[in-house]
């Protein structure tokens, strides 16, 4: 069971991650707090993208030596020498996502701390149903 | 020229929504005609693009950049998304046009180009979602739509801030899920393109991170179209958006997002998958029973047009996936039928709603009283959308509701049956409780003044610039209904999967 668990360590730190991201997002009372719990949430995704990309003793994968098309037939290229790019590259548009978020979440928080002088939840429903 | 469609459809309003940002500091004036002017580019685009899938009678690829799937991002468009992209676009232009007086009225000056930037914005995002054939892509298309209608909705009236709020923590755990859906089909398949993806599934059907990432896919999509359980956050957002916001979104958004689920669950996976692999039919059609009976109690017990109207959009979600559930050709059919008429239903009774609160700031339908006689035609506009709902013929609203009763009948699902015909008289006794307040008291004086002054005022008192497009949306339900057969024989019978 344990051999299991840490074989997959990647999963569960992401799993984790995600579960403490939701906790404060759906259990806080506080915006800023679950604002806080949103980011975790985005980021355990973005984690889990980066280690699904990676690999154990890989590199970039830049096939350096090679000149057009001279010398490509003697080069054999092993696939596990190389990390995947391509979730890693996703992740760039994800994080500028999650920026968007952030900043689209701050914008409104400011806004509501301005009209409700607070940022605790119950408070601003009391203040809604005025 | 007409081979580059799919990809000018949306880079059109995307680029067009900051150049109407820049130009506004120069002229405030110029930013409406710049709206009209690329959506109806955009009505012209979508229109081609559906006259050239009709005419090849198979999907249009286009390869963003020139480069080829898999490797590639790809737009596809085939019957089911031309028609989307058509429904979207004509609806996204009435509404617009409506949208010019009513955000004068609600909104500050100042805040007028940033609007209509974040209208070009959610239409840029709407329309990328239906022409897309990367999954990837239509993640970041889902939050370019979502991003803007966080900032539009926040526009609103009092309240409005933190409804937005709640829908972007809401809509964060949607687009969320969605990607990790992604996540778990690239780490199976190593594939983000949708065509090479309904190759690649049927070799892995038993696996169970598969059926993990449909799970993900469902609840995603789930929440951003809001289906019953997912739905908290849609009554508030909608409601205390401003007018033309509602008008936009409430019969745009969740019906594209219907249209991903119809895509992810009948091209991405096999349709095989949902329905002889795992019981994900009969779990969607418990789930659109329950969130149809919800939704019809919750709307019975509002008498704020508005909100009523939202938790509507709920019962109407529901419908869909119920023809969904049926898992036959005519269910489908309806299905999909649905997604074009609600939208055009809901366009009709937002945009009442919005034109009722424009001239005597009424939303609660018990100050409707003596309204047939200071709006008579914005209340005939009503009466339409209204009957459309509830299934009168010849509105469009009976053949979509139609065909999704011979679907749960062939599927010989009698719960679903029951529930769509229930629905409907709840529907019924809805509409005619608001029909009853405004029609149907005794002759007084008038209660609400018209408030004069105000250039182009027409019979209603509502400017005919409000008046003009919702009926045009009235005269669309008629219209959709008188030719709805015609749509599904050139249409929709090739949307429908084959194996159906």
């Amino acid at each position: 069971m344990l051999e299991y668990i840490i074989a997959k360590y990647n999963y569960w730190i992401y799993i984790f991650l995600l579960m403490i991201g939701f906790y404060a997002m759906m259990a806080k009372n506080n915006l800023m707090k679950k604002l806080v719990g949103m980011n975790i949430f985005q980021w355990a995704i973005i984690f889990y993208f980066v280690s699904i990309g990676a690999k154990k003793g890989g590199t970039v994968p830049i096939i350096s030596g090679v000149h057009g098309h001279h010398g490509a037939e003697h080069l054999v290229v092993h696939a596990v020498d190389y990390i995947n790019p391509l979730p890693h590259v996703l992740m760039l548009t994800a994080i500028v996502v999650g920026l968007a978020t952030t900043g689209i979440a701050l914008a409104l928080l400011i806004v509501i701390y301005r009209r409700y002088g607070t940022l605790e939840e119950d408070e601003i429903l009391e203040e809604l149903k005025k | 020229m007409i081979e580059q469609f799919p990809a000018l459809i949306v880079v059109t309003p995307l680029i067009m929504s900051f150049i109407l940002f820049v130009v506004s500091y120069w002229n405030e004036r110029l930013c409406f005609p710049i709206l009209l002017a690329t959506l109806s580019a955009c009505v012209v685009f979508a229109l081609g693009i559906l006259d050239m899938v009709i005419k090849h009678g198979q999907p249009i690829h286009y390869y963003l950049g020139g480069w080829d799937p898999p490797w590639g991002i790809e737009y596809v468009i085939d019957h089911l998304n031309a028609l989307v992209l058509v429904t979207v676009a004509i609806v996204a232009w009435l509404v617009a046009l409506y949208s010019k007086s009513v955000v004068e009225k609600e909104l500050h000056e100042s805040k007028l180009p940033q609007f209509y930037t974040l209208f070009l914005l959610q239409v840029t995002g709407l329309f990328g979602i239906t022409a897309t054939g990367d999954m990837f892509n239509l993640y970041v298309l889902l939050e370019i739509a979502s991003f803007s209608a966080y900032a539009i909705i926040a526009m609103g009236e009092r309240g409005a801030d933190f409804a937005a709020f709640r829908y972007v923590v809401f809509g964060t755990i949607g687009a969320c899920a969605y990607l990790l859906g992604v996540g778990y089909l690239y780490i199976l398949t190593g594939s983000l393109n949708m065509a090479d993806l309904t190759q690649l599934i049927p070799k892995l059907f038993y696996n169970k991170a598969l059926l993990v990432g449909f799970a993900l896919f469902l609840i995603g999509v789930g929440i951003k179209m809001g289906i019953f359980p997912l739905h908290t956050w849609l009554p508030d957002a909608y409601t205390l958006a401003p007018s033309a916001v509602s008008a936009l979104l409430a019969p745009l958004f969740t019906k594209v997002g219907a249209y991903v689920i119809i895509r992810i669950m009948f091209t991405v996976f096999d349709p095989s998958f949902s329905i002889k692999l795992y019981p994900v039919m009969d779990i969607l059609g418990w789930i659109a029973a329950v969130g149809i009976a919800f939704a019809c109690i919750m709307a019975l017990a509002q008498s704020d047009l508005k909100r009523m109207l939202c938790y509507l959009i709920v019962a109407e979600m529901g419908y869909i996936v119920i023809g969904i559930a049926s898992a036959n050709r005519l269910g489908l059919t309806g299905a999909i039928l649905h997604i074009v008429n609600d939208m055009f239903m809901m366009a009709c009774l937002f945009t009442v709603a919005g034109a009722i609160m424009y001239q005597t700031g009424a939303r609660n339908i018990y100050q409707f009283r003596y309204l047939h006689r200071t709006m008579p035609v914005t209340l005939g506009v009503f009466v339409v959308g209204a009957l459309s709902v509830v299934g009168v013929p010849p509105m469009c609203g009976f053949f979509s509701k139609w065909y999704l009763i011979l679907g749960t009948i062939e599927a010989k699902k009698w719960l679903l049956l029951f529930v769509l015909l229930a629905s409907s008289l709840v529907n019924a006794i809805l509409f005619f409780r608001v029909i009853e307040n405004a029609y149907l008291e005794p002759r007084g004086e008038h209660a609400f003044a018209h408030d004069g002054g105000h250039p182009s005022i027409s019979l209603d008192g509502v400017p005919w610039s409000m008046l003009i497009p919702m009926l045009m949306i009235a005269a669309g339900i008629i219209l959709l209904g008188i030719f709805s057969g015609v749509i599904i024989k050139h249409v929709i019978q090739f949307a429908v999967p084959a194996s159906f």
